[in-house]
Parts: C-alpha cells; structure tokens; sequence
C-alpha cells in the first residue's frame, strides 16, 4: 500500500495541474506582499483567495483524477488487495500531493518574508479544507459512472458550501434578528466547512472586535483552546464522514 | 477451477448476464468469444470481483469469491486498455506490482525479457505507444505465475513479431497445466492458443464445447469458417422455429 500511494504521489507531482495550482498561490501570496506590508493584512486577503480557490482547485482535481485512473484502479482491483486499501492509497496520494502544493505555494513567501508566526493557521484551515474537499470529490466521484455528472456533483459541493450556505445563513439572522441567535449560528457554523475555517482564521487573527457582540463571543468561545479543538474536531468529522460513505460505496461498486 | 453457478447481472433495466453456468478447469485454455456487447467482458469481470453479480454465485477453488480477495493472487489479467498513471515510469509500475504480490519471490520475466522491456524502464507510461503499453500489460499478466490467466483481447495492436512471441509465451503456460481464459475477435490466433470455445450471445452462453468437437460438427477445418457456420447453422434453427 505504501508503495503504491508513493507512486501514485510522484506521478500526481508531476502532472501539469499540480505545478500550476502552486505556481498560481506563489503568485497570489507575492502580490499580496506587494501590496502591503503588514502580515496580518497579508494573510486576510490570502484568506479570502484561499477560502474560494482551495476547495474549487480541490474538487476538480480530485475528481477529474479519479477517472482518469479508473482503469488504472481497475487493473489494481484485479490484484490480490483489498479495495478499502486502494481506494485509502488513492485517496491519500490525492490529498497529500494537493496539501504539498498548497503549502509551498503560501508557504515559502511566507518564509522569505521571514513571517512565520501569522501563517499557521491559514496553512492548518487550508490543510483541512483540502482533506475535506478531497473527501466530498472523492464521495461525488463514487456515486456515479460518469465523469461530467461527477464533477458537477462535486461543483455543486463547493458552490453551495462557498456561497449558498452563507446566503441561507443570512437570511436566518436577517429573519430572526429579533431573537438571540448567538447559538443557533454558532450551530450553524458547524455544518458548513468553510464557514469553519475562515471563524477559525479570523478569530486567530485577532480582528475579531470589528464583529461588535457577536465577534466578542465568538471570540470567547472560537479563542480559547476548547473552541479550537472543537472547531479542528468538527472539521476532522468534514473530513471522515464522506471519506467512510465514499468507501463504503466504493468496496461494493461495480467497475 | 472456476465454477460459475447461475450468475445474472443487470446494468438498470439492460441483462448484461443471463443465468450463466460455466465450469472453467485448469490445463484447459478457453476462448471466450462473441459479438461486441455480449457480455463478455463483464463475465471476466464477475471472475475478478469487479463486477458483484445481480444473483448468482461464482466460486474460485470451491470457495465463493463473494468479498474475498485473496483469491486474485492466482490470477493473472490482462486488460483491454492497459492505462496507467501517466507519468509513472515503467520500473515504478513493475516495482509496485511486485510490491502488491511480495509473497511471490520467483518472478517470471520471459515476456520482459523476450519484448526487451528493461530497455526502457525510466521511460515514462505517456511516452509509450498503444503497442508498448500491450506489452507491459502482458508483461505484468504472466509476471507471477499465476495458475489462472485472463487475457482480454492480447493480440489486439501488437507488432506481428510481437504477437508471436506472446502465443508461444501462452501455449508454453498452457502445457504447464494452466487455466486460460482468453478473448478475442482474431479468431485465427485462438485457433491455435485454445482448445475450448465458450461463444456468447446477448449475455447467453450459445456454445460450450471443446473446438475439435465444434470443428467436427460443423465440418470446417478452421475455427473462423466452423464459427461461421455455427452461427449460420443457429440463425436458420431460429428462423425455422419463429
């Protein structure tokens, strides 16, 4: 198994996507140093490129690759190995060249500015939301035969976690802004991965106070260490609940 | 070897297999053969489990293969469509086979040697021909003297040269007591690599007998022409029938 995820790690490594994804985040994180010199600053619009590109860069990838080797996974299945195995190696090889990618491409500026204090939560969250979105792709890839229907499945992952989650989020508050909806949001939060990271981002840098009342007690809950196991927790849970649904199909699905 | 009890499957609403019985038994080379769509490929994917039949029971040894895998280190398969990772290097994928199958320490590297594979071992899989990659494919089939050989079209897009050396690579197994399941539309290469004929027909199995047999019956001397006049023979039974 080990060989087989190592393998399959180089040849991901050197496919075009890859390089162009970390060429992309090199470019992003060098502009943004340009245009301010101020880390904190530097690191919330890298927020808001990571929040929309990662999980986008993630699903694509991810699916587009499952089929370009299923007849690869096909030819794997005939050998005297588990399908949880291979669908496990597969998975991690995706994930962990895509992590790669993201942690240079935000990383290395970051350690030629000699910032290295402001940049781990943001590589943390975008580690997580990488393995999350992997998951989702990898959960819409199983669940059809066809490439296209795959990939719009998974689309539809990042669209409605990226915009429409946040869109029925505000209406809710709007509605019932009537009542104290502290809780409820914050319950909220928790079904939305990417909603997750960035209060987990925002929180840690510490701007919080620009949020008024709500910011404050997120910032009590979000800040103290408790908040951020829980909030590492749930997004773990993002990350295992389609990855076991999606094996699970996978170790009965007809090739 | 490989008893196969009453399996259908159904893709939706469309039979792709219809209550198919087959005993396959080793020392004998079966040429699994039919018109496009027929089910061929999915009984050969059914024999490797990537195809969980709809009712019905395959068994490998006497066991049922129902959720093993255990079984597959005893057979070698050929795929149609040897595609691989794009950038692996063919040593990588030779290494990562060997790696899945460590139990076997003897590797059988005749056809590496025979189609001079280890030439081009740093060469990159996208760099290969459709041809080279048939030889890899094969390659990796006969690498681990499995007692079982699934060979989905192997003829198909080699070189003449090439062709050859693969038949005599499997008439050779063939006399070494092996089970061969082979298919192919260029039937005078089955001629002389089988010696049983399984001819499917819309997920049915039409014939099942030894090729001397089907060749007597029908009075041919060649299995092309003998299957030709099979079918004939078959349409016309049919037409008189309606």
């Amino acid at each position: 198994m080990n060989r087989i995820i190592k393998y399959v790690f180089y040849d991901i490594l050197r496919t075009r996507f890859i390089l162009f994804y970390t060429v992309f985040l090199l470019i992003c994180t060098f502009a943004f140093f340009q245009l301010d010199n101020d880390f904190g600053k530097v690191v919330l619009s890298l927020m808001n490129v990571v929040l929309m590109a990662v999980p986008l860069v993630s699903v694509v990838f991810t699916t587009i690759h499952f089929f370009n080797s299923y007849e690869f996974i096909e030819l794997m299945l005939a050998q005297p190995i588990n399908r949880r195995s291979i669908f496990l190696s597969e998975y991690l090889a995706v994930a962990s060249s895509l992590c790669l990618a993201y942690v240079v491409g935000i990383g290395f500026p970051f350690l030629l500015y000699g910032a290295w204090q402001p940049i781990y939560t943001l590589l943390i969250t975008g580690v997580f939301l990488t393995l999350v979105f992997v998951s989702l792709a990898f959960f819409s890839s199983v669940l059809t035969r066809d490439k296209a229907k795959a990939i719009g499945i998974a689309l539809l992952f990042w669209f409605y976690f990226s915009l429409i989650y946040d869109g029925i989020l505000l209406w809710v508050v709007y509605t019932f802004s009537d009542y104290p909806l502290e809780k409820l949001t914050l319950a909220l939060i928790a079904f939305n991965p990417v909603d997750l990271a960035r209060i987990i981002m925002l929180l840690q840098l510490d701007i919080s106070a620009l949020m008024g009342y709500t910011g404050a007690f997120y910032k009590n809950f979000f800040g103290s260490n408790l908040g951020l196991i829980f909030s590492i927790s749930l997004l773990m849970l993002w990350v295992l609940w389609p990855l076991l649904f999606a094996m699970r199909i996978f170790s009965r699905k007809d090739l | 070897m490989i008893s196969i009890d009453q399996i259908s499957k159904n893709f939706g609403a469309l039979p792709a297999l219809d209550q198919i019985s087959l005993a396959l038994n080793a020392g004998k080379s079966y040429a699994l053969i039919g018109p496009n769509g027929s089910g061929k490929t999915t009984l050969i994917k059914g024999i490797l489990g990537l195809v969980i039949p709809t009712s019905g029971h395959i068994y490998f040894d006497g066991k049922s293969i129902n959720r093993d895998w255990k079984y597959r280190e005893k057979i070698g398969y050929m795929p149609q469509i040897g595609r691989y990772p794009e950038n692996m290097r063919i040593g990588q994928l030779i290494d990562m086979m060997k790696n899945i199958r460590q139990d076997k320490p003897k590797i059988d590297e005749d056809l590496i040697d025979a189609f001079k594979l280890y030439k081009i071992y740093d060469k990159r899989i996208h760099a290969l021909s459709g041809g080279t990659r048939q030889k890899v494919s094969a390659s990796l089939a006969f690498m681990f003297h499995a007692p079982v050989l699934i060979l989905d079209e192997p003829t198909a897009g080699l070189d003449p040269v090439s062709v050859e050396l693969l038949k005599e690579k499997i008439i050779h197994e063939k006399r070494m007591g092996k089970l061969l399941i082979i298919t192919s539309h260029i039937l005078s290469d089955l001629d002389e690599i089988a010696t049983e004929m399984v001819y499917m027909f819309e997920g049915k199995i039409q014939y099942n007998n030894s090729i001397e047999a089907l060749k007597s019956e029908t009075n041919e001397t060649k299995l092309n022409k003998a299957i030709a006049t099979l079918i004939r023979q078959r349409e016309l039974l049919a037409s008189i029938t309606d």
